[in-house]
């Protein structure tokens, strides 16, 4: 009988294509998500030593960070570094003959939405992105990582990478969330709790009865964010609800292929008694609507506390506390619901899923934003977006007073022009409040859709508890 | 790739703790479709002022710090995104070393891809580089990446640990794709297997 094995060490096991002496392992890579920040280089690398894409048919590419998401767009991109950047994808797509989802095309979006909703990403698979927030396909229990440019021509030419095994860490969260509660919450507060280099060296696996609970989306909300509590994945055994997702997807298994793939995808969970390096347990009962108030994602706390002072902190974290409270312009002990908010961000790859839509429209039905407020919607695709005009979601953004944009990365980190202006402060659904990450000088406090809409709505960080 | 053997050079001092990659380079730098020309904009919204001349507090804009190869940073360097131009910023600055007690995995791997040497110490021994780091350009570090030794000024030795085949890369300048197209065999294998029980893939 073989040792049990964690979910992490059946896929790792079935993707070596070569071990070396010292156990440098060649993993192979089923999936390769392209974009056109980081990629650029590495397809001139290819260029200048002639080499080609090995797996064109498993390279799958689509422009996201620098694409406009206002509604004339068709015109073209204003500025011209972003302009050449989505023109070199355009050429490097055709040119090496990937998979391409273009500017014009409904399917666009940020990659880490499109590649679920295609049906590129399933359980089991290795997937990897120059894009820390590949993260989010572990949601299918595929294993699932950010790598650099370097990486990326690596697998291009190769399709593989040059890894070492990490180590396995369980963050389990038991019994039901209470209402108002959501996805990010748990994400946010796990990382809370361990710090933004609590998961450094590991892949997580995410359990419990919390996580079993929450639909794939919120599933790919809670793996999105494994990156910054430090791991290299997240991961999520493939259950009922992930085949239901994954059958009938474009780019799915069909008919005697999908039974096959089914029968494997059912072998993929942790075995009973398999080794975990390091646990984490958090009952899903304490977790509360949360936001940050720093500007680390570790800087985590419920809606209901007030902001601390760095005195409350130890260690290094006591100058980085300070640095971050200078940087937000707050005062320690101000109630964190007294603080007024100038923006309110819905998207991102972590939020900007239909149900993420669903629950901040929900919020805001038939009110208004403040007065003043700039407030902007920007859907995960172009087919999220469709959808939400078909449920009625669009109109009850508009409505409000929200602007209902077309599909990208946009403010999550202002690579296009949607972007903060020093000083003013965002209640943002995305992933990062480091400093200057969605504007030099802007501030960041990350939430859920729910709590973002109830922000919009007051003007201030809000619970939404109170207001459902 | 450069190789990376020994390094005796002025290291600056960043105690910070989380430095991220949006303070290393931030996002209005990766429209570039090069991976040079970087290291003029590394940390830059510390660096420079809102009006864009330099802020003489930062630590890389002291005459002392100006010829710095080596940064000493404080836990978790690196944190946040993939993105491989905050490594070429920092080779493009001239620095060659980063010192620290953790790294973020990405960035860390980024690092061995570009002739950047990251090292790992006990905080203690961070403590003691980070106060030689701020004697500033009395003070030269020495790095020997074949006995994996790092030496202070006073000449206290300090040992660090690293992974032989990235050791073995560096020391030698070796490209990674071209150590692995010569595996192109257990490549081929591999995916061979995979067609009949994956087909799906």
């Amino acid at each position: 009988m073989t040792a049990p094995k964690t979910l992490y060490d059946k896929i790792w096991d079935a993707h070596v294509a070569h071990e070396a002496e010292d156990g440098t392992c060649l993993l192979y890579i089923d999936r390769h998500l392209v974009h056109e920040v980081t990629s650029p280089q590495a397809f001139e690398g290819l260029r200048m030593s002639g080499r080609k894409v090995r797996a064109p048919e498993k390279t799958i590419a689509v422009p996201d960070h620098n694409v406009p998401t206002t509604l004339d767009r068709a015109k073209g991109i204003d500025n011209p570094e972003s302009r050449i950047q989505v023109e070199a994808l355009d050429k490097n797509a055709a040119d090496f003959g990937i998979h391409y989802y273009p500017v014009s095309d409904v399917r666009q979006g940020i990659v880490h939405i499109v590649g679920p909703e295609q049906g590129w990403t399933l359980p089991g698979m290795t997937v990897v992105c120059g894009d820390s927030h590949t993260a989010t396909h572990g949601a299918f229990g595929a294993l699932a990582h950010g790598i650099g440019t370097s990486e990326v021509e690596h697998v291009l030419a190769t399709q593989t990478l040059i890894q070492k095994k990490s180590k396995n860490m369980k963050v389990e969260i038991t019994g039901k969330l209470r209402p108002g509660v959501t996805a990010k919450d748990i994400t946010l507060s796990v990382i809370g709790a361990t710090g933004t280099a609590g998961g450094t060296g590991y892949v997580i696996e995410y359990c419990g009865e919390a996580i079993r609970d929450l639909s794939m989306e919120g599933r790919m909300t809670v793996c999105n964010m494994a990156i910054e509590g430090g791991a290299r994945a997240g991961l999520i055994a493939p259950d009922e609800k992930t085949f239901a997702y994954c059958q009938g997807r474009p780019h799915a298994p069909k008919g005697a292929s999908w039974e096959t793939a089914l029968a494997y995808w059912k072998s993929l969970f942790t075995d009973e008694g398999a080794h975990f390096d390091k646990v984490v347990t958090l009952k899903a009962e304490d977790i509360a609507p949360v936001v940050t108030w720093g500007t680390s994602p570790e800087d985590v706390l419920p809606i209901t506390a007030s902001v601390p002072a760095s005195s409350d902190f130890e260690g290094g974290k006591v100058d980085a506390a300070a640095r971050s409270l200078d940087y937000m312009g707050l005062t320690s002990g101000t109630p964190l619901t007294d603080i007024a908010i100038d923006t309110v961000f819905i998207g991102s790859c972590t939020n900007g899923r239909i149900e993420d839509l669903r629950a901040a429209a929900e919020i805001l039905k038939g009110k208004k934003i403040k007065d003043g407020m700039r407030a902007m919607v920007v859907p995960g695709s172009g087919l999220v977006r469709a959808q939400a005009e078909e449920e009625g979601l669009a109109d009850i953004f508009k409505e409000a007073g929200f602007e209902w944009r077309l599909a990208g990365c946009s403010m999550c980190l202002a690579m296009n022009p949607d972007q903060l202006a020093p000083g003013e402060r965002c209640a943002a659904t995305s992933n990062r409040n480091f400093e200057g990450r969605q504007g030099r000088g802007g501030r960041t406090h990350l939430m859920s859709p729910a709590m973002a809409a109830a922000a919009a709505i007051t003007g201030k960080l809000t619970d939404v508890r109170e207001i459902m | 790739m450069d190789k990376f053997e020994k390094l005796s050079g002025i290291a600056a001092p960043m105690p910070l703790i989380n430095i991220d990659t949006d303070m290393i380079i931030p996002k209005v730098f990766l429209k570039t479709i090069k991976r040079s020309g970087l290291g003029v904009n590394l940390f830059d919204e510390m660096r420079y002022l809102d009006d864009g001349s330099e802020n003489s507090d930062f630590v890389l804009n002291k005459p002392q710090y100006r010829e710095a190869e080596i940064l000493v940073a404080g836990d978790n360097f690196g944190c946040g995104s993939s993105r491989e131009h905050a490594p070429w910023a920092i080779k493009d600055f001239g620095i060659r070393c980063v010192i620290s007690t953790s790294y973020a995995d990405i960035f860390f791997n980024n690092c061995f891809k570009n002739g950047i040497l990251p090292i790992v110490l006990p905080k203690a021994q961070v403590d003691v580089l980070m106060k030689d780091a701020e004697k500033g350009s009395n003070a030269r570090i020495e790095v020997d990446l074949e006995a994996q030794t790092v030496t202070t000024s006073d000449g206290e030795t300090f040992s660090f640990e690293v992974d032989a085949f990235k050791k073995h890369c560096l020391l030698n300048g070796l490209d990674d794709i071209g150590l692995t197209m010569e595996k192109a065999a257990s490549i081929d294998a591999y995916e061979s297997k995979l067609q009949v029980s994956h087909p799906w893939v």
